[in-house]
């Protein structure tokens, strides 16, 4: 690995001056997970790590009186599942943060880290996008708050500027009667990266006859996480019925453009992102109905 | 455990804690990676970043020019100033390249620096100038007229004679007995088929590492995780010119091999660099490196008919079997042809083997070499032929079985084999009695043959002055061997497992040893701990026959007891060990054999039930049984234990493992995140039944067992696939991907 | 080069204080600068579990850790499992098991059965599969280390905190 420095700010000012200090070679450090191992391999020039684990806000996590969730954006998976409110509340976050690597990676991997990697197949942004999370950004010129959804730009690229750095996610409280779920497919059982992934979250009328409103996201089918707006909209207000979720799904796997790599082929991709699509929305419909 | 006749063992079929047990619970142990010596540097291989191309230039100025950086070595150390790089034979070429690159990863210049960072940094330093060509990745490919040419001077060895021009393909071998036309004439059913499988990696845990001294009065010593300190040692010398009696290798643990650290990678080139900078360098490997620089097995095309008659007989078989060797010839594709029908009497046989060089890693062993991608063929065609007849699998494999006296895989009769008991095991085992129930689920069987080699073994056995013994060996310990061997001398001397002393040791310190491999260690070395022992025995009788007044002839041993003729005399090993070494004078011997090339065979026979989700196409393995013939189990556990890791490498060739090539020729997924070994999460415990046919042609009846156990797994795989899908998987691996194009066109 | 960072951590119970370069990873750290080689280097990227240590409490890959990031932090390695001469049950059981053939794994594993067992004493093979699933084992197959790590649990229910 290429010669580093190493400092940890103990507040989001000092890390922000950090991070305009060193300029382009510094790189937020979280769990490292990604950052060291990109460092290590050379497909991350790193000059200096801004280890943002001192900072509070970064690493803690709380419920509103409102009933919403902020996540620090360094917050270990872990710890995340690993709470019973979370589990409780938002049990398609558990899924998503259970699934990230094995236990030791889990130890210290954040959702802030696997954003802002901006990985197309990460396992937690479907997530976020369908949880309607949004982003906390602070950087030179003072916060700002982006969508999860508009948060990734390209594969490893998102809308973070220069200096900028992700200090924590904010989802609101869950409808009532709503429930969502997170899904992936991988060719073992652990241990690898989501051929396909998907996450739904759907609110149901009070007899849970009808959607009320849904939000979907896939993976690993397009050069960033993907919204299907399409997806979302052919369940809302509609009835809860086989058809619907189908009509939905194959919506998720028209939205989907997937390449053939040594992960999966385009053909495989887009089919599991119909037949996850569709087990995610089961899910998240049990959830909502309390099962 | 099935067990046909054996004798009654004090030792040997117990299961004692290994010597060399809590050292590796501890961390105490130490593998290649963790020899520190003194004043060490570090070194690094540069590799090749494309698949074929002529080396112009290189250029290392700049990299010695880096603060630290001590030394740059090429294959011009090793030719010399007005050596010639194009006539560097294979060996070194493939260890630092001469003038061609032949594979991606192919090494073509190594640093040492003050630390590995540093050697790192230097490598990207290093200028190479690249004259692309063409490169060639599939095995048949490679075999068309007009295909790039690997090696210029390369000529194919043919029944015929040597092919005219250059050519990739290494060597046309034929194995054939009987007339397959009038057998395949005698038919009523015939079935034929295509099969190809991927270039899969052993995936040892522990990557390739080295440490080399090269002292100034030119002895080098090599401290290396190898699974032969002796052909280590030889290759090592044949690569540098550098005389045997100045090397010494100490072999270090071994963190798994399974065939793929035979050959020497590392080895030669820290002693390179050391001699240039007179310090101890030591190299390790990261685990692209071992992906794209070590010896992965071939990927195959291998197509077979089958014949046979309407009341059961197999009657006649005709393959054509083509095998990569990677970048340098190998002989993958002979073992085939000899070991494909093994498990079966057919009269009538033929079957080519075609040696195929292509742009990939020079291949090396892997378990049972050849054998598993050849039964991944045939053992298809038989169930399909069984499936047509209407014969249990398992019954119609009984009725064609090979066995004693029948034709073995070089046309010698089989002495006394173990198919027929392992598939008879499988017939009465709990697991082919308990129904498989449910949707999209499927149960296949498949059986596996494979040699056991003999060749050379040392050991040295020294009595202490409490009547104990220290085994020294000269084979590494990968699974246990100084367990198995300590107890078969323990039993040979009717001693405790407990007073044998049984160590590793490096070449200046035993006789030749040939590699760990060839699941020749417990066998091999086993028959030279029989003959020290028994060595040992005759040196006591000598020294009791004055004090007891008799001679040596006249002193019996038996059970771990001397006794005189009438029996008034006795005195057991420990004793007469401490009267003659504690108050005498001291004693050490060696046991040394050949044990021949072929050494009797090894059969198992796997079953297991997958579950195929249809709309993702995932195979779940649900329930495995693993049977195999041991001869005599030694250590049973450790019998065990390799049929259950070769049924689960097996389960991941089946399912998941390949070499996944881009365009260019690079393997896109070198490392653990994508070349997708099992975990422990995708398999469940693998059920073994221990079948024990002892060998003839071993003191205690012993088999080698490191190797059939990975032979079945993939036919025995895809056999239940296509009874769970009802489509047939001719290639592999049989990855979700590869099972949705096939059951549901999804391509 | 860049200079070396002050780091003082406790490792297995014992405070140690060292210099470390930046870039280099906790791995590196205790094998290269602190001469313990009981975490070993399979893959160096997160993917096999042979670097297992537990830091502060959690069971991680010391190759995807910094040495710098643990100055204050409490490391139990390989090293420190055994009670001095009295192995840990694990290491028992593995060894009575037969859970290693050529155990290069043995450490990560041992090391990442700890942890589980130290939370969950009552874990069952599917929980304990599941845990292990970042440790890969290429020689058993799995079946005697997961054996091996039940039977530890069974003995560390009989004889609670011998240690
Ligand atoms: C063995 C292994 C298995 C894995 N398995 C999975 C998997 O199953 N699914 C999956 O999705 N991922 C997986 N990953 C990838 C990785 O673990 C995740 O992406 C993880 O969530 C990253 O989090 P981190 O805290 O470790 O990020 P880091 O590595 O610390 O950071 C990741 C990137 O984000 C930047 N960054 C981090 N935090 C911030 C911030 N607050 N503000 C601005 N920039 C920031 C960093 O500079 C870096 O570029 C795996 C990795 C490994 C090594
Ligand atoms: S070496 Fe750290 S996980 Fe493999
Ligand atoms: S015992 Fe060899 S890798 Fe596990």
């Amino acid at each position: 690995m290429q010669a580093l420095e190493y400092v940890a700010p103990a507040s989001l000012d000092e890390a922000v001056a950090a991070l305009a200090k060193h300029g382009a070679t510094a790189r937020v450090l979280a769990g490292g997970t990604d950052v060291i191992i990109q460092a290590r391999e050379g497909r991350r020039q790193v000059g200096v790590m801004v280890d943002i684990k001192g900072i509070k806000e970064a690493t803690s996590f709380s419920f509103g009186s409102d009933g919403s969730l902020t996540v620090g954006a360094a917050a270990p998976c872990a710890r995340l599942y690993g709470d019973a409110e979370v589990q409780k509340r938002f049990p398609a976050l558990v899924d998503s943060a259970s699934l990230i690597g094995g236990i030791q990676i889990q130890s210290r991997a954040s959702l802030g880290g696997n954003l802002c990697n901006s990985s197309p197949a990460a396992d937690s942004i479907p997530t976020l996008i369908a949880l309607g999370g949004v982003c906390n950004i602070i950087g030179p010129s003072g916060k700002r708050d982006v969508p999860v959804e508009d948060f990734c730009t390209a594969p490893g690229q998102n809308v973070l500027q220069a200096g900028e750095l992700l200090v924590s996610i904010t989802f609101p409280a869950p409808a009532a009667n709503s429930g969502a779920a997170f899904e992936r497919f991988i060719p073992r059982n652990e241990m690898d990266i989501a051929v396909v992934n998907a996450a739904a979250s759907v609110a149901l009328s009070a007899d849970g006859s009808k959607f009320e409103s849904a939000r979907i996201a896939v993976g690993a089918v397009a050069p960033t996480p993907l919204y299907v707006k399409a997806a979302g909209d052919a369940l809302a207000g509609k009835p809860v019925s086989e058809a619907t979720i189908d009509a939905a799904a194959a919506a998720a796997s028209d939205a989907a453009k997937p390449i053939t790599d040594m992960r999966g082929s385009a053909a495989q991709r887009k089919h599991l992102a119909g037949v996850l699509t569709k087990h995610v929305i089961n899910t998240a419909i049990a959830r909502a109905k309390g099962a | 455990m099935v067990t046909t006749s054996k004798p009654e063992y004090k030792v040997i079929g117990t299961r004692p804690v290994r010597p060399d047990g809590v050292d590796k619970v501890t961390g105490r142990a130490q593998y290649g990676a963790d020899i520190k010596q003194q004043g060490a540097l570090a070194g690094r291989v540069l590799r090749s970043p494309h698949a074929h191309a002529n080396l112009k230039k290189i250029d290392a100025s700049k990299a010695l020019a880096l603060d630290g950086v001590k030394a740059v070595v090429t294959a011009r150390d090793i030719v010399g100033p007005d050596g010639d790089l194009s006539k560097l034979p294979d060996p070194a070429a493939n260890i630092l390249a001469g003038t061609k690159v032949l594979y991606r990863g192919h090494a073509v210049a190594a640093v040492a620096a003050i630390n590995d960072h540093v050697a790192q940094e230097a490598l990207k330093l290093i200028e190479v100038e690249y004259e692309v060509l063409p490169a060639v990745l599939d095995v048949r490919e490679a075999m068309r007229p007009d295909a790039p040419i690997l090696h210029e001077a390369l000529r194919t060895r043919a029944p015929t004679g040597p092919s005219e021009g250059p050519s990739n393909v290494v060597a046309q071998t034929v194995s054939a007995f009987g007339d397959i036309e009038a057998g395949f004439a005698e038919c009523d059913v015939i079935v034929e088929r295509e099969f190809s499988t991927k270039m899969v990696h052993q995936g040892y845990i522990e990557p390739q590492a080295a440490t080399a001294h090269w002292n100034s009065d030119d002895q080098l010593t090599i401290w290396t995780c190898t699974q032969g300190s002796f052909p280590a040692r030889e290759s090592v010398s044949q690569i540098l010119g550098h005389p045997i009696s100045k090397i010494k290798v100490i072999p270090t643990e071994i963190g798994g091999g399974f065939g793929g650290k035979i050959s020497v990678y590392l080895e030669p080139v820290a002693a390179l660099l050391s001699r240039a900078t007179g310090k101890p360098v030591s190299m390790r490997m990261d685990r692209t490196d071992v992906f794209e620089g070590t010896g992965p097995t071939p990927g195959t095309n291998i197509r077979i008919k089958l014949g046979a008659t309407k009341d059961g007989k197999l009657r006649a078989a005709y393959g054509d079997m083509a095998y990569e060797n990677g970048a340098y010839p190998g002989s993958a594709a002979m073992y085939a042809t000899m070991v494909v029908t093994a498990a079966y009497q057919i009269e009538h046989v033929k079957f080519d083997g075609f040696d195929v060089v292509v742009n990939k890693p020079r291949t090396q062993d892997y378990r049972a070499p050849s054998a598993p991608a050849a039964a991944f063929a045939m053992e298809q065609l038989i169930d399909e032929i069984a499936d047509q007849l209407k014969i249990d699998p398992l019954k119609f494999r009984l009725m064609n079985s090979a066995a004693e006296g029948s034709r073995g895989p070089m046309g010698m009769p089989f002495k006394r084999i173990g198919h027929e008991e392992c598939v008879e095991a499988a017939l009465n085992s709990p697991h082919y009695n308990t129904p498989l129930e449910g949707p999209n689920r499927g149960r296949g069987v498949a059986s596996g043959f494979w040699f056991n080699v003999g060749l050379r073994s040392s050991v040295n056995v020294s009595v202490q002055p409490d009547g104990t013994v220290n085994l020294n060996e000269g084979n590494t310990d990968i699974g246990g061997t100084r367990a198995s061997l300590a107890m078969q001398l323990a039993e040979t001397l009717g001693i405790t497992f407990e007073d044998v002393k049984a160590t590793v040791v490096d070449t200046d310190s035993v006789g030749v040893n040939d590699v760990t491999a060839g699941s020749r260690v417990t066998f091999a070395s086993g028959m030279a701990v029989h003959e020290a022992g028994k060595n040992l025995i005759a040196a006591l009788k000598e020294r009791l026959a004055p004090t007891w007044q008799t001679t040596p002839d006249e002193v019996q041993f038996e059970a771990g007891v001397f006794k005189n003729a009438d029996g008034s005399k006795t005195m057991t090993f420990k004793e007469a060990a401490v009267a003659t070494v504690g108050r005498g004078v001291g004693l050490t011997v060696s046991g040394s054999v050949n044990a021949g090339f072929l050494a009797g065979g090894g059969f198992a026979h796997h079953i297991v039930d997958v579950e195929v989700d249809p709309d993702t196409g995932k195979t779940t393995i649900l329930r495995y049984t693993a049977i195999q013939d041991a001869g005599t189990a030694v250590h049973p556990a450790y019998v065990e234990g390799q049929m259950q890791g070769g049924a689960v490498q097996g389960i991941g060739w089946a399912l998941n493992e390949e070499y996944y090539y881009d365009d260019t020729g690079r393997m896109a997924n070198s490392s653990f995140l994508d070349y997708r070994i099992p975990t422990s999460l995708d398999v469940p415990m693998i059920e073994t039944i221990i079948v024990e046919v002892p060998n003839p042609l071993h003191p205690f009846g012993v088999r080698g067992v490191g190797e059939p156990g990975i032979v079945p797994p993939l036919a025995a795989i895809a056999n239940a696939v296509a009874r769970a899908t009802g489509v047939r998987q001719t290639q592999l691996p049989m990855s979700p991907r590869r099972i949705l194009e096939t059951t549901r066109g999804i391509a | 080069m860049t200079g070396r960072t002050y780091v003082s951590a406790r490792i297995n119970g014992e405070q140690r204080d060292f210099l470390v370069e930046p870039r280099q990873s906790l791995l590196e750290t205790l094998r290269d600068e602190l001469g313990m080689t009981g975490a070993k280097e399979g893959c160096n990227n997160g993917n096999c579990g042979a670097c297992n240590v537990i830091v502060n409490g959690s069971l991680v890959n010391a190759c995807c850790v910094l040495g710098v990031e643990c100055n204050g932090a409490e490391i139990v390695t390989i090293e420190g499992v055994a009670d001095g001469e009295t192995l840990h049950p694990l290491q028992t059981s593995f060894l009575e098991n037969a859970a290693l053939q050529c155990g290069i794994c043995t450490p990560g594993f041992i090391v990442a059965a700890k942890a589980l067992l130290d939370k969950e004493p009552d874990a069952d093979e599917a929980r304990i599969r599941h845990w292990l699933a970042g440790n890969l084992c290429r020689c058993t197959g799995y079946d005697k280390i997961v054996r091996a790590v039940l039977d530890a649990a069974d003995d560390m229910r009989r004889a609670p905190a011998k240690a």
